[in-house]
């Protein structure tokens, strides 16, 4: 791993690398609350499916995961949970915060024991809007996330350089890497 | 019972000496599982914490609250209207239920009352949530126990629930289509035909689960006998809904209660059970399904004309006073206790949520169970944990 995390790989390999690590993401479903409900049908009912955008939503430990989906409201409570969950997965590791609770509060902005968003805990690479979002817009956030792998600096990554929140809106910067992305519903 | 040979009468014998040497040897030490904060069992983020014995369960509590939320407190600090969207977010898997119970004790508090054509299709969006709720609850039963398919096929038939309150509320899971003094909109058209026909398909789903689930043996196996909740102790812990039912308690709000829903309009079982086991809790919750079809059905058949709306201000100050209401929700009994003193919103809110008694269940009835046997218990009590930590 020593030639990745130096960036010393030449380029049509770190291609193929990352088009491989796009298409075999294993995502750990952390599922907290109403958004629980729509990941499970997108990732678990046969309407939206979604293995077919080669994910795994099926890992046993987050030990094993690529990515976490952090649906629904973290509480102040929970919040050592995440972020020792986040600890312990392997980098190179994504993070998509699904729902308006878990990119900000939500409904819950003034609420004395919800956190404010997740991105107070751990880095988030994509933000999918919705209260809760649809399971397309949770589908289309995942393939959003496979372009900015795709585009992505291996080594950069595994460095672990590339994830520093911030709020873009812009559709086509999703294929450059290293800024997190908000989905459009 | 069949005679042994001594050969075999010999060797079990042996067997039964074998095993007491081990139980000697090997003595158990006291041990503590923690189940949770996230596991699928749990429907979200219940946390419960067992001392096992081996295999057994000597002691065992819930930690609650890794879902709170402080619904009571943000309920103060917004208006009448805006309180159902929050309180939509309770049981997430039946979410126009939630709603009812508020608009309706803030409509008693007014003095005011839905015309008979929102009450009906106030009824039939309650029974809808319920179905959607109970059939999530059928598919994931059978994941609990080691079965995939039933999920697939309780997603699958979901959906065609969610289309119909999407087509009606315009939400797919959080409608917030319940205003004080009736509905925001009328039902639109080609409803009433469309529910007709996914009715009958819920009722092939809830089939396809009883010849999937309930005829197996192993599904038999693993919830008969196991969790048995006497009656007695089901209504001094306060439990209400299915698991109640399924004790033999004949109680059912729907059918017991006076309140301007359209439920009297109709006729439906009450479905009760004598075991009180996982089992009859599961099937208790089956054969509702099917009732609140035939509930749906018989609303489509009677629906009247008129408007959806009675004639309220348009800012809402709801005057001094007191009231609860309570329905009966997927879940269980769910009420809203409501104190106003004649502002815009309201000065206090008590949320009575079904889940959070049907738990306090849980340190009792899983004292002496087996490891696995928890899992089983927890999905046939049915909880969501934002009914829980509120």
């Amino acid at each position: 791993m020593g030639l990745v995390d130096r960036g010393r790989l030449p380029k049509p390999l770190t291609t193929l690398f990352n088009m491989g690590r796009s298409y075999s993401l294993w995502v750990y479903q952390w599922g907290l609350a109403c958004c629980a409900i729509e990941m499970g049908a997108a990732f678990g009912s046969p309407r939206y499916d979604v293995m077919r955008l080669g994910v795994i939503p099926l890992p046993a430990s987050p030990r094993q995961a690529d990515l976490v989906v952090i649906s629904g409201t973290v509480t102040d409570k929970m919040a050592p949970a995440i972020k020792r969950l986040y600890e312990q997965m392997p980098e190179p590791k994504y993070v998509i915060s699904m729902g308006s609770c878990a990119n900000c509060g939500g409904p819950y902005w003034d609420s004395y024991s919800v956190t404010k968003g997740v991105d107070q805990i751990i880095p988030v690479d994509v933000y999918v809007p919705g209260c809760p979002p649809r399971p397309e817009a949770l589908l289309e956030g995942i393939v959003l996330l496979q372009q900015r792998i795709k585009n992505e600096d291996m080594g950069a990554r595994w460095r672990g350089e590339g994830t520093k929140p911030m709020n873009i809106v812009d559709g086509e910067s999703a294929e450059k890497g290293g800024v997190p992305v908000v989905v459009h519903n | 019972m069949t005679m042994l040979g001594d050969r075999q009468q010999l060797a079990y014998i042996a067997a039964q000496a074998a095993d007491a040497r081990v139980n000697v040897e090997l003595e158990t030490e006291g041990m503590t599982l923690n189940i949770g904060p996230q596991h699928p069992a749990t429907h979200g983020t219940l946390r419960i914490i067992a001392r096992l014995d081996g295999e057994q369960v000597v002691w065992a509590e819930p930690s609650a609250g890794y879902m709170h939320r402080g619904y009571e407190k943000l309920t103060e600090v917004r208006t009448f209207p805006q309180v159902t969207a929050l309180v939509n977010r309770i049981d997430w898997l039946g979410s126009f239920a939630n709603e009812v119970p508020f608009i309706l004790a803030a409509e008693k508090l007014m003095g005011v009352e839905a015309p008979s054509r929102a009450q009906h299709i106030r009824t039939i969006l309650f029974e809808l949530s319920r179905i959607a709720n109970v059939s999530l609850f059928l598919g994931d039963l059978g994941v609990q126990l080691g079965a995939v398919t039933p999920v697939f096929f309780a997603f699958r038939d979901r959906e065609y629930v969610l289309n119909l309150i999407e087509a009606a509320t315009g939400g797919r899971f959080h409608p917030n289509f319940d205003r004080i003094g009736g509905l925001k909109d009328d039902l639109p058209a080609g409803f009433i035909e469309e529910t007709r026909v996914v009715m009958k398909k819920l009722r092939t789903f809830c089939d396809q689960i009883e010849d999937l689930l309930f005829g197996n043996e192993i599904f038999q196996s693993r919830t008969r006998g196991i969790g048995v909740i006497p009656k007695d102790v089901a209504l001094q812990y306060g439990l209400s809904g299915a698991n109640l039912r399924a004790s033999g308690v004949d109680w059912d709000l729907r059918r017991d209660q006076d309140i301007p829903m359209a439920w009297n309009k109709t006729e439906f079982k009450v479905i009760t059970h004598p075991d009180g086991d996982s089992f009859a809790r599961c099937w208790v919750r089956l054969q509702e399904v099917r009732e609140s079809t035939k509930i749906v059905d018989q609303l489509l058949d009677t629906m009247p004309a008129g408007p959806v709306m009675a004639k309220v201000p348009k800012i809402i100050k709801v005057p001094e006073g007191e009231a609860w209401v309570s329905t009966e929700n997927p879940l269980g009994e769910m009420g809203y206790y409501v104190v106003s003193q004649g502002d815009q919103g309201p000065f206090r809110v008590k949320i009575r949520s079904a889940s959070f008694n049907n738990i306090s269940i849980v340190p009792w009835l899983l004292k002496g169970v087996y490891v696995p046997d928890i899992i089983t218990i927890l999905a046939s009590l049915y909880f969501i944990l934002g009914d829980i930590d509120r």
